[in-house]
């Protein structure tokens, strides 16, 4: 009988799509187009939030957004209205967006006439964290009914974003959430992750959101241009 | 298990199922795509086992990794190897000292460093998903 021997493998098990994702986000900075990935559990206000983006700055920058779900066309409805493009995904069960799928819904984008491209990935805030679409930035949101303690429960998440947005702010009052408990919880996780709470129904903190993607945008192109 | 084109409803319990063991049916593809690579490029006819190892910030449940890889392997030369998952604990670099030390991230009570209390930290491990090596004959 054949001796068993070891052959030393040493690769990440996602090496394949962390290497197209590696690809997608060459292809976007040469295009000098800004992609950022939005995730978070179903209810927690991606659409919105994307919606009140677009609005706010369709007229300054040339925006697509790609939607992920599992069969809905229902979100990219919504956009395509705002009269900007908008490819839907239909993982067709898979329950996260990787780096083959993005791929393959840029191919129904013209790049070359686009700046800034949302990504509004499934929601669920397990499978997406492992996941490299091949953004240029992360953002985690996390909705105040859900709770301050997601961060314990789901910890890879906000370990890997680069911001999180905590949305809903108008149903604080009369909440146990607590802000600053959430703060300590994510930031021992990820210490340089900025937070950022809005609320899309009254408006407040929507400016810095604005600002924070406006600042990263041009960060971006610098660092390209 | 028995054969089924979606295993993942296979079950009574089929909705809840879908939404806990889909991330390891992904991450499981990606898993027998790589041990099928380097198998292959090594000449082997069969693969007895796949070390892996998982940090414990992953939500990865080690028994559906393994079902899906017996159910996803059917008919090659991985076809019942043996997955075997070595976890490796969440550990913390104190950024005021420079200690590494444990500590679970799913802990309610604020983690601070063990040697000089400082509550500011970065995560050093905990986030690996990573292949070490297959054995084969």
């Amino acid at each position: 009988m054949a001796e068993v021997r070891l052959i030393e493998v040493r690769q990440e098990v996602l090496a394949e799509n962390r290497q197209e994702a590696g690809d997608i986000r060459a292809r976007l900075e040469r295009h000098r187009v800004f992609m950022v990935n939005l995730m978070s559990s179903p209810g927690s206000g991606k659409t919105s939030l994307i919606l009140k983006t677009v609005r706010a700055l369709k007229d300054a920058y040339r925006i697509a957004v790609i939607e992920g779900d599992i069969d809905a066309t229902v979100d990219a409805e919504k956009v395509a209205r705002e009269g900007i493009p908008a490819v839907q995904i239909r993982t067709g069960g898979a329950c996260h967006l990787d780096a083959p799928m993005i791929a393959a819904a840029l191919g129904e984008l013209d790049l070359a006439a686009l700046d800034v491209i949302f990504v509004e990935n499934v929601g669920n805030l397990v499978c997406p964290a492992e996941f490299d679409t091949g953004a240029s930035r992360k953002v985690v949101i996390l909705s105040v009914p859900e709770g301050d303690d997601k961060p314990l429960k789901y910890p890879l998440i906000f370990s890997v974003s680069d911001l999180l947005v905590v949305s809903k702010i108008d149903y604080l009052a009369g909440s146990d959430f607590d802000l600053e408990v959430l703060g300590q919880r994510a930031h021992r996780l990820n210490p340089g992750m900025q937070i950022l709470p809005l609320s899309c129904r009254t408006g407040e903190g929507i400016d810095r959101w604005l600002g924070w993607l406006g600042a990263e945008i041009d960060a971006f192109r610098k660092r390209k241009g | 298990m028995r054969a089924s084109a979606r295993p993942w409803t296979n079950s009574a319990n089929g909705s809840a199922l879908l939404s806990g063991a889909m991330h390891e049916l992904s991450v499981t593809e990606s898993l027998l795509q790589v041990v099928l690579r380097h198998a292959g490029a090594g000449g082997a006819v069969r693969v007895v086992s796949v070390s892996v190892r998982i940090g414990a910030l992953s939500d990865l449940v080690n028994e559906w990794m393994q079902r899906y890889f017996d159910y996803l392997s059917r008919g090659t030369i991985a076809e019942g190897a043996r997955i075997r998952i070595e976890r490796i604990p969440v550990t913390f670099r104190c950024d005021a000292c420079g200690d590494h030390f444990p500590a679970d991230p799913r802990s309610r009570e604020t983690i601070r460093c063990p040697r000089c209390a400082s509550e500011a930290m970065t995560l050093a491990t905990g986030r690996e998903c990573f292949v070490e090596g297959i054995e084969v004959v």
